[in-house]
Protein backbone atom coordinates (compact mmCIF):
# COMPACT_ATOMS: atom_id res chain seq x y z
CA UNK A 1 0.00 0.00 0.00
CA UNK A 2 1.06 3.38 -1.21
CA UNK A 3 2.10 5.65 2.13
CA UNK A 4 2.04 9.43 0.84
CA UNK A 5 3.51 12.18 3.03
CA UNK A 6 2.20 15.53 1.64
CA UNK A 7 4.48 18.50 2.54
CA UNK A 8 1.66 21.35 3.22
CA UNK A 9 1.94 24.62 2.13
CA UNK A 10 0.76 27.51 4.80
CA UNK A 11 1.53 31.16 5.74
CA UNK A 12 1.30 30.60 9.38
CA UNK A 13 -2.13 31.52 9.44
CA UNK A 14 -4.18 29.57 6.31
CA UNK A 15 -3.36 26.52 4.76
CA UNK A 16 -2.43 27.04 0.78
CA UNK A 17 -5.59 25.38 -1.03
CA UNK A 18 -2.52 24.02 -3.13
CA UNK A 19 -2.09 21.66 -0.27
CA UNK A 20 -6.25 20.42 -0.77
CA UNK A 21 -5.11 19.36 -4.32
CA UNK A 22 -2.02 17.19 -3.97
CA UNK A 23 -4.54 15.56 -1.44
CA UNK A 24 -6.89 15.32 -4.58
CA UNK A 25 -3.85 13.90 -6.72
CA UNK A 26 -2.64 11.23 -3.86
CA UNK A 27 -6.49 10.52 -3.14
CA UNK A 28 -5.97 9.28 -7.49
CA UNK A 29 -3.23 6.33 -5.93
CA UNK A 30 -5.71 3.70 -4.95
CA UNK A 31 -5.63 2.83 -1.40
CA UNK A 32 -3.30 5.46 -0.51
CA UNK A 33 -2.76 6.17 3.22
CA UNK A 34 -2.32 10.10 3.40
CA UNK A 35 -0.68 12.00 5.53
CA UNK A 36 0.13 16.13 5.59
CA UNK A 37 3.38 17.63 7.48
CA UNK A 38 3.07 21.28 8.24
CA UNK A 39 6.09 23.07 9.14
CA UNK A 40 6.43 26.12 11.03
CA UNK A 41 6.86 28.15 13.99
CA UNK A 42 3.50 27.42 15.49
CA UNK A 43 1.22 25.72 13.17
CA UNK A 44 -1.99 24.87 15.79
CA UNK A 45 -4.18 27.16 13.44
CA UNK A 46 -3.40 25.55 10.16
CA UNK A 47 -2.94 21.98 11.45
CA UNK A 48 -6.81 22.19 12.72
CA UNK A 49 -7.23 23.33 8.86
CA UNK A 50 -5.41 20.88 7.37
CA UNK A 51 -7.08 18.17 9.56
CA UNK A 52 -10.60 18.93 7.77
CA UNK A 53 -9.48 18.41 4.00
CA UNK A 54 -11.08 15.19 3.62
CA UNK A 55 -9.27 12.07 3.04
CA UNK A 56 -6.44 12.56 5.10
CA UNK A 57 -5.52 10.24 7.85
CA UNK A 58 -3.00 12.04 9.94
CA UNK A 59 -1.69 15.64 10.27
CA UNK A 60 2.40 16.10 11.27
CA UNK A 61 2.96 19.31 13.01
CA UNK A 62 7.03 20.33 12.95
CA UNK A 63 6.95 23.39 14.98
CA UNK A 64 10.34 24.60 15.36
CA UNK A 65 11.66 28.49 15.30
CA UNK A 66 13.87 27.81 12.12
CA UNK A 67 11.28 26.83 10.40
CA UNK A 68 9.08 30.19 10.75
CA UNK A 69 10.23 31.28 6.97
CA UNK A 70 10.25 27.91 4.47
CA UNK A 71 13.98 28.13 3.49
CA UNK A 72 14.40 24.96 1.42
CA UNK A 73 17.79 24.37 3.32
CA UNK A 74 16.10 24.13 6.43
CA UNK A 75 13.14 22.50 5.70
CA UNK A 76 14.77 19.85 3.20
CA UNK A 77 16.60 17.56 5.83
CA UNK A 78 13.48 17.74 7.73
CA UNK A 79 11.33 16.29 5.26
CA UNK A 80 13.82 13.74 3.89
CA UNK A 81 14.09 12.60 7.48
CA UNK A 82 10.39 12.40 8.17
CA UNK A 83 10.00 11.03 4.68
CA UNK A 84 11.20 7.47 6.12
CA UNK A 85 7.70 5.82 6.57
CA UNK A 86 6.33 6.49 3.44
CA UNK A 87 6.56 5.78 0.03
CA UNK A 88 5.90 8.86 -1.91
CA UNK A 89 6.65 12.33 -1.32
CA UNK A 90 4.72 15.15 -2.79
CA UNK A 91 4.65 19.04 -2.43
CA UNK A 92 2.63 21.21 -4.53
CA UNK A 93 4.03 22.53 -7.87
CA UNK A 94 4.15 26.34 -6.59
CA UNK A 95 7.40 28.90 -5.68
CA UNK A 96 7.62 27.01 -2.00
CA UNK A 97 7.34 23.00 -3.45
CA UNK A 98 9.67 23.40 -6.57
CA UNK A 99 12.20 25.21 -4.14
CA UNK A 100 12.00 22.73 -1.51
CA UNK A 101 10.91 19.39 -3.34
CA UNK A 102 13.99 18.63 -5.67
CA UNK A 103 16.40 19.50 -2.55
CA UNK A 104 14.69 16.38 -0.59
CA UNK A 105 14.82 14.41 -3.41
CA UNK A 106 18.62 14.97 -4.01
CA UNK A 107 19.05 14.28 0.17
CA UNK A 108 17.16 11.15 -0.78
CA UNK A 109 19.29 10.27 -4.15
CA UNK A 110 15.87 10.01 -6.13
CA UNK A 111 14.44 11.98 -9.28
CA UNK A 112 11.60 13.75 -9.21
CA UNK A 113 8.56 14.19 -10.64
CA UNK A 114 7.81 17.50 -11.51
CA UNK A 115 4.56 18.92 -12.42
CA UNK A 116 2.66 15.39 -11.55
CA UNK A 117 -0.89 16.39 -13.64
CA UNK A 118 -2.41 12.99 -13.77
CA UNK A 119 -1.97 9.16 -12.14
CA UNK A 120 -1.82 6.66 -14.21
CA UNK A 121 -0.38 4.24 -11.03
CA UNK A 122 0.93 4.42 -7.94
CA UNK A 123 4.62 4.75 -10.32
CA UNK A 124 3.19 6.04 -13.29
CA UNK A 125 2.26 9.17 -14.06
CA UNK A 126 1.73 11.99 -16.89
CA UNK A 127 3.17 15.20 -17.19
CA UNK A 128 3.91 18.25 -19.69
CA UNK A 129 7.66 19.23 -21.05
CA UNK A 130 8.43 21.64 -23.16
CA UNK A 131 5.56 24.39 -22.18
CA UNK A 132 2.67 22.00 -22.56
CA UNK A 133 3.61 21.89 -25.82
CA UNK A 134 3.86 17.58 -25.27
CA UNK A 135 2.81 15.53 -22.64
CA UNK A 136 4.92 12.31 -21.21
CA UNK A 137 3.72 9.34 -19.21
CA UNK A 138 6.90 8.85 -16.90
CA UNK A 139 7.30 5.25 -15.12
CA UNK A 140 9.25 5.23 -11.70
CA UNK A 141 11.15 2.54 -10.05
CA UNK A 142 8.74 1.04 -6.84
CA UNK A 143 11.55 -0.24 -5.02
CA UNK A 144 12.44 3.89 -4.33
CA UNK A 145 10.52 6.42 -3.04
CA UNK A 146 8.89 8.58 -5.43
CA UNK A 147 9.21 12.27 -4.72
CA UNK A 148 7.19 14.61 -6.96
CA UNK A 149 5.46 18.32 -7.44
CA UNK A 150 2.11 18.29 -7.94
CA UNK A 151 0.74 20.30 -11.03
CA UNK A 152 -2.23 21.84 -8.81
CA UNK A 153 -4.18 23.26 -11.94
CA UNK A 154 -4.42 19.85 -12.86
CA UNK A 155 -6.80 18.66 -10.15
CA UNK A 156 -9.90 20.44 -7.73
CA UNK A 157 -9.00 20.81 -4.14
CA UNK A 158 -10.54 18.02 -1.70
CA UNK A 159 -13.20 19.06 0.05
CA UNK A 160 -13.40 19.79 3.80
CA UNK A 161 -15.30 18.25 6.54
CA UNK A 162 -12.88 15.28 7.07
CA UNK A 163 -11.64 14.72 10.71
CA UNK A 164 -7.57 13.67 10.84
CA UNK A 165 -5.35 13.13 13.31
CA UNK A 166 -3.02 16.11 14.53
CA UNK A 167 0.29 14.89 16.14
CA UNK A 168 3.23 17.39 16.92
CA UNK A 169 6.52 15.68 16.42
CA UNK A 170 10.30 16.62 17.08
CA UNK A 171 13.22 15.56 14.80
CA UNK A 172 16.12 15.28 15.44
CA UNK A 173 17.90 17.01 12.69
CA UNK A 174 20.61 19.62 12.47
CA UNK A 175 20.09 22.79 10.48
CA UNK A 176 22.32 24.76 8.80
CA UNK A 177 22.79 29.09 9.13
CA UNK A 178 24.14 29.33 6.19
CA UNK A 179 20.61 30.74 5.08
CA UNK A 180 18.90 33.43 6.39
CA UNK A 181 15.78 35.22 5.83
CA UNK A 182 15.34 38.84 5.57
CA UNK A 183 12.01 39.97 4.15
CA UNK A 184 9.24 39.46 1.45
CA UNK A 185 7.53 41.97 -0.10
CA UNK A 186 4.47 42.11 -1.64
CA UNK A 187 1.57 44.31 -3.04
CA UNK A 188 -1.32 43.61 -0.66
CA UNK A 189 -4.39 43.39 -1.93
CA UNK A 190 -8.14 42.59 -1.23
CA UNK A 191 -8.61 40.64 -4.13
CA UNK A 192 -8.90 36.94 -4.76
CA UNK A 193 -5.77 34.84 -4.77
CA UNK A 194 -4.53 34.38 -8.06
CA UNK A 195 -3.88 30.53 -7.98
CA UNK A 196 -7.30 29.84 -6.51
CA UNK A 197 -9.85 32.33 -7.72
CA UNK A 198 -12.91 31.33 -10.14
CA UNK A 199 -12.81 34.29 -11.92
CA UNK A 200 -9.38 35.88 -13.22
CA UNK A 201 -8.98 38.93 -15.53
CA UNK A 202 -5.34 39.56 -16.90
CA UNK A 203 -3.93 42.31 -18.91
CA UNK A 204 -1.03 42.35 -21.43
CA UNK A 205 1.13 44.56 -23.03
CA UNK A 206 -1.74 46.80 -24.73
CA UNK A 207 -3.00 47.97 -21.56
CA UNK A 208 0.29 50.16 -22.43
CA UNK A 209 1.05 51.38 -18.74
CA UNK A 210 0.48 50.19 -14.72
CA UNK A 211 -2.20 53.58 -14.79
CA UNK A 212 -4.30 52.00 -17.41
CA UNK A 213 -4.07 48.50 -15.26
CA UNK A 214 -6.22 49.90 -13.04
CA UNK A 215 -9.37 50.04 -15.64
CA UNK A 216 -9.02 45.86 -14.77
CA UNK A 217 -8.85 46.44 -11.21
CA UNK A 218 -12.01 47.96 -11.29
CA UNK A 219 -13.66 45.35 -13.20
CA UNK A 220 -11.53 42.44 -11.30
CA UNK A 221 -13.62 44.42 -8.33
CA UNK A 222 -16.77 44.47 -10.12
CA UNK A 223 -16.93 40.78 -10.86
CA UNK A 224 -14.79 39.34 -7.70
CA UNK A 225 -12.33 38.76 -9.79
CA UNK A 226 -8.43 38.16 -9.50
CA UNK A 227 -6.26 40.04 -11.78
CA UNK A 228 -3.23 38.49 -13.90
CA UNK A 229 -0.89 39.93 -16.40
CA UNK A 230 1.07 38.47 -19.45
CA UNK A 231 5.00 38.11 -19.33
CA UNK A 232 5.36 41.25 -21.40
CA UNK A 233 2.80 43.26 -19.00
CA UNK A 234 4.87 42.30 -15.97
CA UNK A 235 8.59 42.98 -18.10
CA UNK A 236 7.24 46.22 -18.74
CA UNK A 237 6.77 47.12 -15.40
CA UNK A 238 2.90 47.24 -15.66
CA UNK A 239 2.09 44.49 -12.91
CA UNK A 240 4.11 43.18 -10.68
CA UNK A 241 6.08 39.96 -11.33
CA UNK A 242 3.56 38.01 -8.45
CA UNK A 243 0.79 38.60 -11.19
CA UNK A 244 2.73 36.97 -13.89
CA UNK A 245 0.27 34.08 -15.74
CA UNK A 246 1.95 31.37 -18.45
CA UNK A 247 5.09 28.67 -18.17
CA UNK A 248 7.37 30.65 -16.12
CA UNK A 249 4.36 32.52 -13.85
CA UNK A 250 1.26 31.19 -12.30
CA UNK A 251 -0.14 27.79 -13.87
CA UNK A 252 -4.07 28.96 -12.84
CA UNK A 253 -7.73 27.36 -13.57
CA UNK A 254 -10.26 28.97 -13.13
CA UNK A 255 -14.04 28.67 -14.28
CA UNK A 256 -13.71 31.62 -16.16
CA UNK A 257 -10.44 33.68 -17.78
CA UNK A 258 -10.87 36.84 -19.47
CA UNK A 259 -7.56 37.78 -21.28
CA UNK A 260 -7.68 41.59 -22.38
CA UNK A 261 -5.31 43.21 -24.55
CA UNK A 262 -3.15 39.63 -24.97
CA UNK A 263 -1.91 38.32 -27.75
CA UNK A 264 -1.56 34.64 -26.64
CA UNK A 265 1.93 33.63 -26.55
CA UNK A 266 2.15 29.77 -26.37
CA UNK A 267 4.19 30.43 -23.12
CA UNK A 268 1.00 32.74 -21.70
CA UNK A 269 -1.39 29.70 -23.01
CA UNK A 270 0.49 26.97 -20.56
CA UNK A 271 -0.57 29.20 -17.75
CA UNK A 272 -4.41 28.95 -18.70
CA UNK A 273 -5.19 26.04 -20.64
CA UNK A 274 -7.27 24.37 -17.80
CA UNK A 275 -9.64 27.51 -17.55
CA UNK A 276 -12.99 26.48 -17.66
CA UNK A 277 -13.97 29.22 -20.01
CA UNK A 278 -11.69 31.61 -21.77
CA UNK A 279 -12.91 34.67 -23.15
CA UNK A 280 -10.46 36.99 -24.92
CA UNK A 281 -10.36 40.83 -25.64
CA UNK A 282 -7.86 41.94 -28.41
CA UNK A 283 -7.47 44.96 -31.27
CA UNK A 284 -6.02 42.43 -33.35
CA UNK A 285 -8.54 39.52 -35.17
CA UNK A 286 -5.72 37.16 -36.16
CA UNK A 287 -3.74 37.27 -32.00
CA UNK A 288 -3.35 33.46 -31.60
CA UNK A 289 -5.50 34.10 -28.42
CA UNK A 290 -8.74 33.43 -30.51
CA UNK A 291 -7.19 30.02 -31.10
CA UNK A 292 -8.12 29.06 -27.89
CA UNK A 293 -11.02 31.33 -26.71
CA UNK A 294 -14.53 29.92 -26.33
CA UNK A 295 -15.55 33.85 -26.74
CA UNK A 296 -13.42 36.64 -28.50
CA UNK A 297 -14.09 39.64 -29.26
CA UNK A 298 -11.97 42.22 -31.60
CA UNK A 299 -12.26 45.75 -30.21
CA UNK A 300 -10.57 48.39 -28.44
CA UNK A 301 -10.17 47.40 -24.92
CA UNK A 302 -10.27 51.25 -23.64
CA UNK A 303 -14.10 50.96 -24.91
CA UNK A 304 -14.88 47.45 -24.37
CA UNK A 305 -14.36 47.25 -20.56
CA UNK A 306 -15.73 49.93 -19.23
CA UNK A 307 -18.38 49.46 -21.16
CA UNK A 308 -18.76 45.79 -19.29
CA UNK A 309 -17.99 47.19 -16.24
CA UNK A 310 -21.23 49.65 -16.44
CA UNK A 311 -23.37 46.45 -18.03
CA UNK A 312 -22.74 44.54 -14.52
CA UNK A 313 -23.28 47.60 -12.49
CA UNK B 1 34.86 36.50 -5.09
CA UNK B 2 37.45 34.55 -7.58
CA UNK B 3 35.23 31.60 -9.60
CA UNK B 4 31.56 31.84 -10.84
CA UNK B 5 31.13 28.70 -12.54
CA UNK B 6 27.56 28.57 -15.01
CA UNK B 7 25.88 25.75 -15.61
CA UNK B 8 24.38 26.12 -19.70
CA UNK B 9 21.82 23.20 -20.98
CA UNK B 10 21.69 22.68 -24.97
CA UNK B 11 17.62 23.12 -25.44
CA UNK B 12 15.59 23.46 -28.37
CA UNK B 13 15.31 27.26 -29.42
CA UNK B 14 12.82 29.03 -27.76
CA UNK B 15 10.85 30.24 -31.32
CA UNK B 16 10.81 26.53 -32.35
CA UNK B 17 7.00 25.02 -31.89
CA UNK B 18 7.87 21.50 -30.64
CA UNK B 19 5.83 18.19 -32.18
CA UNK B 20 5.18 14.93 -30.86
CA UNK B 21 6.37 12.21 -33.01
CA UNK B 22 3.53 10.64 -34.87
CA UNK B 23 4.50 7.32 -33.10
CA UNK B 24 4.67 8.67 -29.63
CA UNK B 25 8.54 7.82 -28.80
CA UNK B 26 9.04 11.54 -28.09
CA UNK B 27 9.48 14.84 -29.88
CA UNK B 28 10.67 15.59 -33.27
CA UNK B 29 14.43 17.29 -33.18
CA UNK B 30 15.99 16.65 -36.15
CA UNK B 31 17.36 19.61 -38.45
CA UNK B 32 15.76 21.93 -35.27
CA UNK B 33 17.50 24.78 -34.30
CA UNK B 34 19.25 24.37 -30.58
CA UNK B 35 20.64 26.96 -28.53
CA UNK B 36 21.52 28.00 -25.08
CA UNK B 37 18.67 27.49 -22.66
CA UNK B 38 16.91 31.23 -21.90
CA UNK B 39 17.72 31.24 -18.34
CA UNK B 40 21.22 29.77 -18.44
CA UNK B 41 22.04 32.87 -20.41
CA UNK B 42 20.63 34.96 -18.14
CA UNK B 43 22.80 33.38 -15.51
CA UNK B 44 25.91 33.75 -17.88
CA UNK B 45 25.50 37.24 -18.06
CA UNK B 46 24.93 37.59 -14.51
CA UNK B 47 27.89 35.72 -13.79
CA UNK B 48 29.55 38.33 -16.15
CA UNK B 49 28.44 41.59 -14.97
CA UNK B 50 29.69 40.54 -11.48
CA UNK B 51 33.18 40.16 -12.95
CA UNK B 52 32.80 43.39 -14.97
CA UNK B 53 31.61 44.85 -11.62
CA UNK B 54 34.78 43.00 -9.22
CA UNK B 55 36.96 42.26 -11.44
CA UNK B 56 39.37 39.33 -11.18
CA UNK B 57 36.76 37.08 -11.63
CA UNK B 58 36.85 33.61 -13.37
CA UNK B 59 34.04 32.88 -15.55
CA UNK B 60 33.72 28.84 -16.05
CA UNK B 61 31.00 27.74 -18.70
CA UNK B 62 30.08 24.01 -18.19
CA UNK B 63 27.67 21.54 -20.10
CA UNK B 64 26.16 18.05 -20.11
CA UNK B 65 25.05 17.21 -23.15
CA UNK B 66 25.95 15.84 -27.05
CA UNK B 67 29.71 16.87 -29.10
CA UNK B 68 27.52 19.37 -30.74
CA UNK B 69 27.08 20.81 -27.73
CA UNK B 70 30.22 22.34 -28.22
CA UNK B 71 27.98 25.13 -30.13
CA UNK B 72 26.38 26.38 -27.36
CA UNK B 73 29.85 26.81 -24.89
CA UNK B 74 31.36 28.54 -27.84
CA UNK B 75 28.26 31.01 -27.49
CA UNK B 76 29.04 31.16 -23.60
CA UNK B 77 32.62 31.74 -24.60
CA UNK B 78 31.58 34.16 -27.02
CA UNK B 79 29.65 36.16 -24.59
CA UNK B 80 32.44 36.71 -22.32
CA UNK B 81 33.23 32.95 -20.28
CA UNK B 82 37.30 32.32 -19.75
CA UNK B 83 37.09 28.74 -20.30
CA UNK B 84 34.47 25.81 -20.73
CA UNK B 85 34.04 22.24 -20.05
CA UNK B 86 31.42 19.87 -22.03
CA UNK B 87 30.77 16.99 -20.28
CA UNK B 88 30.11 14.86 -23.33
CA UNK B 89 26.97 12.15 -23.02
CA UNK B 90 25.06 11.03 -25.72
CA UNK B 91 22.25 9.83 -24.10
CA UNK B 92 20.62 12.79 -22.00
CA UNK B 93 20.58 12.95 -18.31
CA UNK B 94 18.18 13.08 -15.44
CA UNK B 95 18.40 16.32 -13.36
CA UNK B 96 19.98 14.39 -10.44
CA UNK B 97 22.61 12.99 -12.94
CA UNK B 98 23.61 16.59 -14.01
CA UNK B 99 23.54 18.09 -10.70
CA UNK B 100 26.05 14.63 -9.51
CA UNK B 101 27.95 15.59 -12.40
CA UNK B 102 27.89 19.79 -11.49
CA UNK B 103 28.68 18.64 -8.25
CA UNK B 104 32.37 16.61 -9.64
CA UNK B 105 32.94 19.90 -11.65
CA UNK B 106 32.38 22.17 -8.44
CA UNK B 107 35.10 19.78 -6.44
CA UNK B 108 37.70 20.30 -8.98
CA UNK B 109 36.87 23.97 -9.65
CA UNK B 110 36.17 25.20 -6.09
CA UNK B 111 33.64 28.25 -7.06
CA UNK B 112 32.73 30.92 -4.92
CA UNK B 113 29.14 30.99 -6.90
CA UNK B 114 26.95 28.43 -9.35
CA UNK B 115 24.51 29.96 -11.27
CA UNK B 116 22.30 28.27 -13.50
CA UNK B 117 18.87 28.99 -14.99
CA UNK B 118 15.63 27.92 -12.52
CA UNK B 119 14.53 25.74 -15.28
CA UNK B 120 15.38 24.31 -18.95
CA UNK B 121 13.11 25.13 -21.43
CA UNK B 122 13.06 21.64 -22.86
CA UNK B 123 12.18 19.17 -19.85
CA UNK B 124 10.69 22.18 -17.50
CA UNK B 125 11.60 20.22 -14.73
CA UNK B 126 13.10 22.90 -12.73
CA UNK B 127 15.50 20.27 -10.35
CA UNK B 128 19.28 21.17 -11.25
CA UNK B 129 19.98 23.36 -9.34
CA UNK B 130 18.33 22.73 -5.98
CA UNK B 131 19.67 19.33 -6.57
CA UNK B 132 23.42 20.61 -6.54
CA UNK B 133 22.97 22.59 -3.78
CA UNK B 134 21.36 20.14 -2.10
CA UNK B 135 24.16 17.68 -2.36
CA UNK B 136 27.25 20.31 -2.44
CA UNK B 137 25.79 20.65 0.83
CA UNK B 138 25.27 24.39 0.42
CA UNK B 139 22.78 26.95 0.08
CA UNK B 140 20.56 27.62 -2.60
CA UNK B 141 19.11 31.23 -3.53
CA UNK B 142 16.25 29.88 -6.27
CA UNK B 143 14.15 32.34 -8.83
CA UNK B 144 16.49 35.37 -8.63
CA UNK B 145 15.16 38.40 -9.70
CA UNK B 146 18.34 40.79 -7.91
CA UNK B 147 21.89 39.23 -7.02
CA UNK B 148 24.05 41.40 -4.43
CA UNK B 149 27.62 40.10 -3.46
CA UNK B 150 28.97 40.89 -0.05
CA UNK B 151 31.51 39.70 1.93
CA UNK B 152 31.24 35.97 2.11
CA UNK B 153 27.96 36.40 1.18
CA UNK B 154 25.16 37.06 -1.36
CA UNK B 155 21.95 38.71 -0.96
CA UNK B 156 19.37 37.40 -3.56
CA UNK B 157 16.01 39.23 -4.23
CA UNK B 158 13.56 36.17 -5.10
CA UNK B 159 10.57 35.85 -7.27
CA UNK B 160 7.99 33.64 -5.39
CA UNK B 161 4.08 33.61 -5.18
CA UNK B 162 3.52 35.56 -2.77
CA UNK B 163 5.96 38.63 -4.27
CA UNK B 164 9.07 39.27 -3.73
CA UNK B 165 11.56 37.64 -1.20
CA UNK B 166 15.15 38.70 0.42
CA UNK B 167 17.22 35.81 1.85
CA UNK B 168 20.95 36.00 2.65
CA UNK B 169 23.32 33.02 1.80
CA UNK B 170 26.60 32.56 2.86
CA UNK B 171 29.07 31.18 0.12
CA UNK B 172 29.75 29.45 -1.74
CA UNK B 173 25.89 29.38 -2.73
CA UNK B 174 24.34 28.25 -6.03
CA UNK B 175 21.59 30.71 -7.39
CA UNK B 176 19.18 29.92 -9.98
CA UNK B 177 17.78 32.60 -11.85
CA UNK B 178 14.72 33.57 -13.08
CA UNK B 179 13.33 36.17 -16.15
CA UNK B 180 13.63 39.31 -14.84
CA UNK B 181 17.56 39.36 -13.86
CA UNK B 182 18.93 40.85 -16.51
CA UNK B 183 18.76 41.17 -20.39
CA UNK B 184 21.78 39.31 -21.93
CA UNK B 185 24.08 40.68 -24.24
CA UNK B 186 23.93 40.04 -27.89
CA UNK B 187 27.14 38.77 -28.87
CA UNK B 188 29.16 40.46 -31.92
CA UNK B 189 31.29 39.37 -34.07
CA UNK B 190 34.87 39.58 -33.13
CA UNK B 191 33.58 38.04 -30.01
CA UNK B 192 32.89 35.12 -31.68
CA UNK B 193 36.24 34.96 -33.10
CA UNK B 194 37.86 35.31 -30.18
CA UNK B 195 35.76 32.75 -28.60
CA UNK B 196 37.80 30.16 -31.01
CA UNK B 197 40.48 30.59 -29.21
CA UNK B 198 39.67 30.34 -25.87
CA UNK B 199 39.70 26.89 -23.75
CA UNK B 200 37.13 24.56 -23.89
CA UNK B 201 37.91 21.46 -22.28
CA UNK B 202 35.77 17.79 -23.02
CA UNK B 203 35.66 15.05 -20.74
CA UNK B 204 32.93 12.47 -19.74
CA UNK B 205 30.79 11.05 -16.89
CA UNK B 206 33.13 8.37 -16.67
CA UNK B 207 36.12 10.33 -16.08
CA UNK B 208 34.46 12.26 -13.36
CA UNK B 209 33.00 8.89 -11.71
CA UNK B 210 29.38 9.87 -12.49
CA UNK B 211 27.34 6.91 -13.42
CA UNK B 212 24.08 8.19 -15.04
CA UNK B 213 21.24 6.69 -13.30
CA UNK B 214 17.92 6.18 -14.86
CA UNK B 215 14.83 6.64 -12.23
CA UNK B 216 12.24 8.28 -14.44
CA UNK B 217 11.11 6.08 -17.66
CA UNK B 218 9.59 7.59 -20.42
CA UNK B 219 7.00 5.58 -21.83
CA UNK B 220 5.11 7.53 -24.11
CA UNK B 221 4.88 11.24 -25.52
CA UNK B 222 1.55 12.69 -26.47
CA UNK B 223 0.58 16.14 -28.04
CA UNK B 224 -1.69 17.91 -25.01
CA UNK B 225 -5.21 18.03 -25.86
CA UNK B 226 -6.58 20.66 -28.00
CA UNK B 227 -8.94 23.60 -26.57
CA UNK B 228 -11.51 24.08 -29.63
CA UNK B 229 -11.88 27.53 -30.96
CA UNK B 230 -15.15 29.00 -29.99
CA UNK B 231 -16.95 31.68 -31.21
CA UNK B 232 -16.45 35.35 -31.83
CA UNK B 233 -18.99 37.95 -30.81
CA UNK B 234 -19.49 41.20 -32.58
CA UNK B 235 -19.97 43.62 -29.19
CA UNK B 236 -19.60 43.94 -25.40
CA UNK B 237 -23.54 43.27 -24.99
CA UNK B 238 -23.55 39.72 -26.81
CA UNK B 239 -20.58 39.04 -24.51
CA UNK B 240 -22.35 39.97 -21.65
CA UNK B 241 -25.44 38.15 -22.86
CA UNK B 242 -23.78 34.79 -23.38
CA UNK B 243 -21.64 34.91 -20.02
CA UNK B 244 -24.60 35.79 -18.25
CA UNK B 245 -26.59 32.93 -19.63
CA UNK B 246 -23.50 30.61 -18.59
CA UNK B 247 -24.03 31.75 -15.37
CA UNK B 248 -20.12 32.91 -15.78
CA UNK B 249 -20.47 36.46 -14.20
Amino acid sequence: MSKILIVGEHDGKAVNPATAKCVTCATAIGGAEITIALFGADTAAVATQAAAITGVKAVIRIDRAENEHPLAALLAPQVAALSADYTHVFGPSTSFGKDLMPRVAALLGVSQVSDLMAVEGAYRFRRPIYAGNAIITVEADPSRKLVATVRVASFEAAAGGGSASVESKTLNVALPSHTRYIGTKSGSTDRPDLQTAARVISGGRALGSAENFKILYSLADKLGAAVGASRAAVDAGYAPNEMQVGQTGKIISPEIYIAIGISGAIQHLTGIKDARTIVAINKDGEAPIFEVSDYGLVGDLFQIVPELERMLA
Amino acid sequence: MQKIMVCIKRVVDYNVRVRVKPDGSGVMLDGVKMSVNPFDEIALEEALRIKERVGNVEVVAVSIGVADTQQQLRTALAMGADRAILVQSEAPVEPLTAAQTFLALAKKENPDLIFLGKQAIDDDANQTGQMLAAIWERPQATYASKVEIGAGKVTVTREIDAGLETIEVDLPAVVTVDLRLNEPRYVKLPDIMKAKKKPLDVTSLDALGVSAAVYLKTVKTEPPAQRQKGVMVKDVAELFGALKKKGLI
